[in-house]
Order: structure tokens, then C-alpha cells, then sequence
């Protein structure tokens, strides 16, 4: 193992309804993942604007996390249904860039899944820390 | 087929106008120089005499009935190209204007043509260009260039993908096919390439961007009050970009918006001063929306439903869209 491995910055954005509450449940379960990953709870997974993401990689991110609850199981019905296509063009249009598509993904995770939650983080953050730094969508004005 | 002319048009609009149908006309002028057509507003039969009708009137009048059909007392004369009208039914399905306000005529088209590549071949220093079978262009070192119109014809109309109209009123002439397009070879092309040789091409394509906005401020999609690009709290206010981040925020934001209300008009490529390619990022969209949710032309159909503010629960993950173009 390497010493003074760079951790990587995971931003993770976590529906209120299934999917904050399940890092609440993994943290309840006392799951570990990585300290790096910072959740931001929004009301709806598809309240994720692809400027966000592009934003997140901007202020500094490794990889970009986009978790809601399953498809079906969306507390408006069908919001994740709206942000799977959008992700999916937003995926693919980063790649057709020559942006690393391993930096981005979206998961579905209820909040009864505390050790989904935790297993896709560890997980992530792994793909993430194989990947290096963030360059390709960095923003230099904003790095410390 | 009817050849379209100059005179055809203008004699059009003037029975349109004395008629009454009709109180305004939306067509083409001549700018600075013979191939800088610019669109222009004509409000009687007298100022017809400035309008123009050629080889480099690409200029798409959709977007300019949103403004113009809340100055007619009566209708706005439209003169349409079939790539013009799929823009035309997409604003109608977004209701941006007011359908009874418009009479729509329908032209054929042979292509229009591109004067960078008119000036690869003839050289600096056009003084006049005719435009015809073939396109004459004299220099001002007095020298005459004849050119293939075939050579010079625009990137949208080498890889047109309709002569067909899907909105008029009147239609003058005969009306084409729906054709096969080459339009997503380069996107394929692209898509070929390793991560890296596409990340390099877009950053050597993409640092050239100005940021004029001229992309967003021409293309019939992009029809918001506020676009986002103008709010001085976003990161990305109306400016030059400061970095490569900034330049790609741009692009990938601009196309996005307009991704699967995009109808590949070309118009945002035809202005770009800095001809960056902006259709293989549009078409990119168009082509995986096509993959991954079938089929899907915007503005083929007025009221059709928008490939994004639509879904299926059998949709594709966002983790095998890359896999799955
Ligand atoms: S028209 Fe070209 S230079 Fe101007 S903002 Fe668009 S891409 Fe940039
Ligand atoms: S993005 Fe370009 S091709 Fe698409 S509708 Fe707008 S101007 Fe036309
Ligand atoms: S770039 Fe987006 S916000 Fe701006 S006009 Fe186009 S669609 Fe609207
Ligand atoms: S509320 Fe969880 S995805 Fe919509």
C-alpha cells in the first residue's frame, strides 16, 4: 500500500426520501465508509441538474454520486424515472468528451439499504481513487 | 422542379401584402457583402425591393416569429426551407407563437452554401459572387473563380436530412423525401477514438469558443426569456470563458437544453465565427436518445413529446448508456 495516497472527494447527491435516510441507516448501523464522501440531500433525485454535477467537479470532486430511490419508488412518482434518462445522456456526452465515465455514476438505494449505501461508497470511492485526480473537468481558481 | 427565384418570392409576398393576408414579411437582405445575407423584416411592397433570394440564405426564421407575430396586426409572411419547418412545429409544440399568426410558405431547396468554403477554393479578396448552376466569384485582383455548387455546399446540407416540408400554408413548388442522412458519421467517427484523442479534439475545438453567445441567441430552441447563461450568480455569466472548465460548462450546459428539442437545423454551427462544431455535440444527443429511447425527430410532429420530459420504466441505467450507443 501506498503512504500518502491522495484521497479522492466523492460528492454524493442523496434523495431525502430513500436514499439520505439510507446513509442515515448505514451511519445508525455503524457501516464505515470513507470519510470523503460528501452527501448533499436534495428533495428528489431529479432535482439534479446536470450543472450540478458539472459544479461539483468544478469546487473540487473526484466523482460525482447520484443516488435516489429505486425506479418506481420515487416519493413524486416519477422524478427518478426523468433523472435516469437525463444521467444516462449527461454519461454519455461526459465520455464522448474524453471525460472518465468511472467518475460519475447513479445508484438506487432505499432507505432500508444502510449497507447498500455503504458497500456503493466504498466502492466508488475505490473506482474514484484508481482514477487520480480529477483534471479533466477541473476548475484551477477553485483548488486550495 | 420549379426553380425558386428571387422574383418568385417577392411577387408572392407583394399579392400577400396588397391582399391583405398578410402585414409583415420576414425574408433575406443583403449585408455588408454579397454572401453576409442577413434576415430582415419587410413591412410593405416597396421595401421588397432590398429582399434577396440565393445560395446564402441559410438563415431559419423560426425563432423570429415569436417576436414578429406579437407586432402583426394581421400575419407574418414566412418563407420556410424544409430543415426551417421542423424548427417551426417544434416552437409550436412549446407554444413560443401563435399559429394564426403566421402564414407559412414552403420553399424547395437545393443547399445552400458555405463561404468558407467558397473562399478555400477562390482565394481572399471576393469583390462578387453569382450564384447559379455554377457559383462565379470574381476577386478584386480580377481574377474569376467558377465553382461547383456541390463543392461549397454547407455541413448541414451535405448531411441534410429532409427536402421535405412538415409545415406550411402554401407551398410553392414540389415537395421532396425525408432522406437518408450521413449526418451521424462523424459522431461515430468520434466515438471510435480513445477517451483521450476525444478529449483532446474537444479541447482543441472547444478553447477556441468566444463565448459571443451566438449559438444560443440563433437557434430556435434555445427560446428562453432567462437563459441561464445570463444570471451573474451562475458561474458561467454572460463572458469570455476563463478556463477550459468554463468552456465546457458552456457547451455541454447549451446542448444539453436544447437536447431532444434540438431538430439539427445547423443553424448554431452556420454562426459560429470560430466554426466550432457545435452539431457533433447536438447530434451526439440526437443519435443516443435515437439508441436508447428509439427513434425520435423533433419537430417532425407538432405536440410530440420530448424524448427528456418523458420516460419508460424499461429504461437503460445511466451506467450502461456508454455501452449500450
Ligand atoms: S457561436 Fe461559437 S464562438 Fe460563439 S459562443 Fe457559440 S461556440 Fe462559442
Ligand atoms: S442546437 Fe443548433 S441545430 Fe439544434 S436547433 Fe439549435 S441551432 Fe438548430
Ligand atoms: S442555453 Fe439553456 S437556458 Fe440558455 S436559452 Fe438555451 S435552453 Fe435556454
Ligand atoms: S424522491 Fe427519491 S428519487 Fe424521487
Amino acid at each position: 500500500m501506498q503512504v500518502n495516497e491522495r484521497k479522492p472527494l466523492i460528492v454524493a447527491f442523496c434523495c431525502n426520501w430513500c436514499s439520505y435516510a439510507g446513509a442515515d441507516l448505514a451511519g445508525n448501523n455503524r457501516l464505515s465508509y470513507p470519510a470523503d464522501v460528501k452527501i448533499i440531500k436534495v428533495p428528489c433525485s431529479c432535482r439534479v441538474n446536470p450543472m450540478f454535477i458539472l459544479r461539483a467537479f468544478q469546487r473540487g470532486a473526484d466523482g460525482v454520486i447520484l443516488c435516489g430511490c429505486h425506479p418506481g419508488d420515487c416519493h413524486y412518482t416519477s422524478g427518478n424515472y426523468y433523472t435516469r434518462r437525463r444521467m444516462a445522456l449527461l454519461f454519455s456526452m461526459l465520455d464522448y468528451l474524453g471525460i472518465e465515465k468511472e467518475r460519475t455514476r447513479v445508484e438506487w438505494v432505499s432507505a432500508a439499504e444502510g449497507a447498500k449505501f455503504a458497500a456503493t461508497m466504498n466502492d466508488f470511492a475505490q473506482t474514484v481513487a484508481a482514477l487520480g485526480e480529477n483534471k479533466r473537468l477541473e476548475d484551477l481558481r477553485c483548488k486550495k | 422542379m420549379q426553380k425558386i427565384t428571387r422574383d418568385l418570392l417577392v411577387e408572392k409576398a407583394v399579392s400577400l401584402l396588397e391582399n391583405g393576408t398578410v402585414d409583415m414579411v420576414l425574408g433575406w437582405k443583403k449585408g455588408e457583402f454579397d454572401y453576409d445575407i442577413t434576415p430582415a423584416v419587410f413591412a410593405d411592397a416597396d421595401s421588397l425591393k432590398d429582399f434577396v433570394f440565393d445560395d446564402f440564405c441559410g438563415a431559419n426564421f423560426s425563432k423570429y416569429l415569436i417576436s414578429n407575430t406579437k407586432k402583426t396586426a394581421s400575419k407574418v409572411l414566412v418563407f420556410l426551407k424544409p430543415c426551417d419547418t421542423y424548427s417551426f412545429n417544434q416552437l409550436l409544440t412549446e407554444h413560443r407563437f401563435d399559429r394564426e399568426k403566421v402564414y407559412a410558405v414552403g420553399i424547395p431547396c437545393d443547399g445552400m452554401v458555405d463561404i468558407h468554403k467558397i473562399r478555400a477554393i477562390s482565394g481572399e479578396g471576393i469583390a462578387k459572387i453569382e450564384c447559379g448552376e455554377k457559383i462565379t466569384v470574381s476577386t478584386i485582383y480580377d481574377e474569376t473563380v467558377n465553382i461547383e455548387k456541390a463543392d461549397v455546399l454547407a455541413e448541414r446540407c451535405v448531411t441534410c436530412k429532409s427536402k421535405k416540408h412538415v409545415a406550411y400554408d402554401e407551398l410553392l413548388g414540389e415537395d421532396g423525401e425525408v432522406l437518408e442522412s450521413a449526418r451521424f458519421d462523424e459522431v461515430e467517427k468520434l466515438e471510435s477514438m480513445t477517451a483521450d484523442e476525444r478529449f483532446e479534439f474537444w479541447q482543441g475545438e472547444l478553447s477556441r469558443c468566444i463565448r459571443c453567445n451566438a449559438c444560443r441567441d440563433v437557434c430556435p430552441a434555445c427560446t428562453c426569456e432567462k437563459c441561464v447563461f445570463d444570471n451573474p450568480a451562475s458561474p458561467v455569466e454572460n463572458k469570455a470563458a476563463a478556463n477550459s472548465f468554463e468552456e465546457k460548462m458552456f457547451h455541454i450546459i447549451r446542448a444539453f437544453h436544447v437536447a431532444g428539442r434540438c431538430t439539427d437545423c445547423g443553424e448554431c454551427s452556420r454562426v459560429c465565427p470560430q466554426h466550432i462544431p457545435l452539431h457533433l455535440l447536438n447530434r451526439k444527443f440526437i443519435k443516443d436518445i435515437d439508441n436508447f429511447y428509439g427513434e425520435y425527430q423533433a419537430g417532425e410532429e407538432v405536440g410530440s413529446r420530448a424524448p427528456l420530459v418523458n420516460y419508460t420504466t424499461e429504461d437503460l441505467e445511466p451506467g450502461e448508456a456508454v455501452e449500450g450507443r
